[in-house]
């Protein structure tokens, strides 16, 4: 069980590079056509670095988010997280992956419709293994900072879709991951919640959080230092 | 870590009342099918089978249709018992009816003679007092065994021995009184007041000396057949070689019907239990199937967090064992319940039997098939790239 600790945690990274895409692409069939919603995508993403993803509908920036956080694998191409490539990984690798340094935030929230906010955000840690004292504490700070202490102990159906996006924000951050990737983070929120996100975010990106942020908002994405356009699959580095 | 799991898993389980109690539920029915049914069939079975053995006797009945100017008197009868080594005992039967009177009670009664051998080629098993013996036939003796329902008529209570009735106008001492069961005899040929008596005492009644009808026991029990063939050589040669004079009847006959129907029995019951198992294991499959599957987004979010592979399968591994242990003791308790309820309503006639083995079966195959098809979704579901998994509608 160490050795698959180690093989993350310790390892030296050869590069500055947190996340290379060497050709990456992804094809799906459509009744006998095929689409590329990723067509030999190149990214470079540094450690530290904070960038945003800017295109339109069905330019396959989420596609790309998804490849990036592991929760789909490309069909060609090569991607390199921290070095390594992904291919490489076990599942239960990967697992750990999206568990420790990885934190996720949907579009679409993808809370358990089940379970209170507060054991959403909790839930995370509880895969981790991290001890009951330690989670609630953690679960707690991480509500706080996205102001949802007040109703910490409702269920997402009893809640605003802003304040869904708030726990789905505080259940990403509250593992304290490396890289924090977002779906439209705001698309959600009143305009004074969204400046206290993006404001989080800054904070997080000062503490050396490498973040990826999609977004359609071009005032959201000038919080990032770089930003990156899409367009039918394929990526342009837009000059900083 | 599976302590943990364990919470969750709990956790799931309670947080959706109405999906974990539909799948219960379709556990609760199967149990219960397989219990019932095959406790209902398997009692009636036993049941049936031991009233037979219990009535029916290894015995050979020979009635005389036309003595041919040899008839058979007593003592042939019981010389016969030499005859042959297969022969066991011999007893005749001579009957008539009579009326027999204690007080004002006034009834009609079958009258029975015979002699001590009766009870024993018959079966007979008495409550209280004994048998006629062989000293009350060559004497003649005024005494009688009542059965239960003579006993009740005549005195209202099933202790009468020592007792005197008249019986078309004669004293009579009650020696003995058959046990009281409700049987298939009682059930096929009606509860009537009978008595036994010895046979020199009847045929004198009925005025007919000669013996028309008498049972043989076989000397072991598998010698019936040659008992058979014995007492057939020896009748032939009596009544000269007319089969028409007489019949042969061999009870063992009977009892081969019997093995036959329980044997249909058996294969019915194994056919209700099978039956009610697929029925019984379809509903745990549906329900199983559709309700993890209606969950297979909850296992990409769940995956996309960082679960892996085997916290999802364990997860639903326990939520699996969990509800259907839940449900199996509710169904066992129900089908307790409804054996008893129907324990109560049916009386006597119908035995019901809870075996460990029923039960054993119902528990393990409930289980077996509530894990395989609730872990089988779970596990296709975890196969799949977190975002496929959370694509699902």
């Amino acid at each position: 069980m160490n050795k698959k600790h180690e093989k993350i945690e310790s390892d030296v990274p050869k590069t500055d590079d947190m996340i290379e895409l060497r050709d990456v692409s992804k094809i799906y069939s459509m009744g006998g056509e095929k689409i590329h919603a990723l067509d030999h995508a190149n990214l470079r993403i540094k450690r530290g670095e904070y960038v945003s993803i800017i295109g339109p509908s069905g330019s396959g920036k989420s596609t790309l988010m998804n490849i990036i956080g592991c929760l789909d694998i490309a069909d060609e191409g090569i991607y390199l997280l921290d070095g390594l490539e992904i291919k490489q990984y076990s599942e239960k690798e990967l697992a750990k992956i999206r568990n420790q340094k990885i934190g996720f935030i949907f579009q679409g929230f993808n809370l358990l419709p089940k379970l209170t906010a507060e054991a959403n955000v909790e839930l995370p840690m509880i895969y981790q293994g991290i001890p009951v004292a330690e989670r609630k504490e953690k679960v707690a700070v991480a509500l706080e900072r996205v102001n949802l202490t007040k109703r910490m102990q409702h269920k997402p159906t009893e809640l605003s879709g802003g304040q869904q996006q708030r726990v789905a924000i505080a259940r990403a951050l509250a593992t304290s991951p490396a890289l924090i990737l977002a779906d439209e983070p705001t698309g959600n929120l009143d305009s004074k919640t969204s400046a206290e996100i993006m404001k989080l975010f800054d904070e997080l990106h000062k503490n050396g959080n490498t973040i990826v942020l999609i977004t359609h908002d071009d005032s959201v994405a000038a919080h990032a230092k770089r930003l990156v356009r899409i367009l039918d699959g394929c990526v342009q580095e837009v000059p900083a | 870590m599976i302590g943990q799991t364990f919470k969750m898993a709990w956790s799931a389980i309670a947080s959706n009342k109405m999906r974990s109690f539909l799948t219960m539920l379709g556990i609760i029915i199967g149990v219960i099918a397989i219990v019932v049914l095959v406790s209902l069939v398997g009692g009636a079975t036993s049941s049936i089978t031991g009233e037979i053995e219990d009535v029916s006797a290894n015995a050979l009945s020979v009635t005389i249709s036309d003595d041919k100017g040899h008839p058979l008197t007593l003592s042939d009868i019981q010389a016969l018992e030499r005859q042959d080594d297969s022969f066991g005992q011999v007893a005749p039967l001579g009957t008539t009816v009579g009326t027999i009177k204690k007080n004002v009670i006034n009834e009609t009664a079958q009258v029975n003679g015979t002699t001590a051998a009766y009870a024993d080629i018959h079966n007979l098993k008495l409550g209280s007092g004994r048998f006629l013996k062989t000293a009350d036939v060559e004497n003649g003796s005024s005494v009688a065994v009542l059965n239960a329902n003579a006993s009740h008529k005549l005195f209202g209570t099933l202790n009468s021995v020592g007792n005197r009735f008249s019986l078309d106008g004669q004293s009579f001492l009650v020696v003995g009184v058959l046990e009281d069961s409700e049987d298939i005899t009682t059930a096929v040929m009606g509860d009537n007041p009978a008595l036994y008596i010895p046979f020199t005492v009847e045929s004198r009644m009925a005025k007919q000396p000669y013996v028309t009808s008498f049972s043989v026991s076989p000397s072991t029990d598998d010698s019936i057949d040659e008992a058979e063939d014995a007492l057939n050589k020896y009748m032939l040669q009596r009544f000269r070689g007319d089969a028409d004079a007489f019949s042969v009847l061999n009870q063992s006959v009977f009892l081969d019907t019997i093995d036959t129907v329980t044997s249909t029995m058996t294969l019915l019951l194994g056919g209700i239990a099978a039956i009610s198992l697929i029925v019984g294991g379809i509903g745990i499959m549906n329900i199983m199937l559709v309700s993890v599957t209606e969950r297979t987004r909850e296992i990409g979010i769940r995956k996309a967090i960082g679960a892996s592979r085997s916290s999802i399968l364990v997860q639903f591994l326990i939520e699996a064992l969990v509800l259907c242990l839940i449900g199996c003791g509710i169904g066992l308790l129900g089908s307790w319940a409804l054996l008893e309820l129907i324990g109560v309503i049916a009386g006597d006639m119908l035995a019901v039997d809870m075996s460990a083995g029923v039960v054993g079966l119902a528990v393990g195959f409930s289980i077996a098939i509530g894990v395989v098809f609730g872990i089988n979704p779970a596990n296709k579901a975890s196969k799949l790239q977190p975002i496929q998994a959370l694509r699902y509608e």
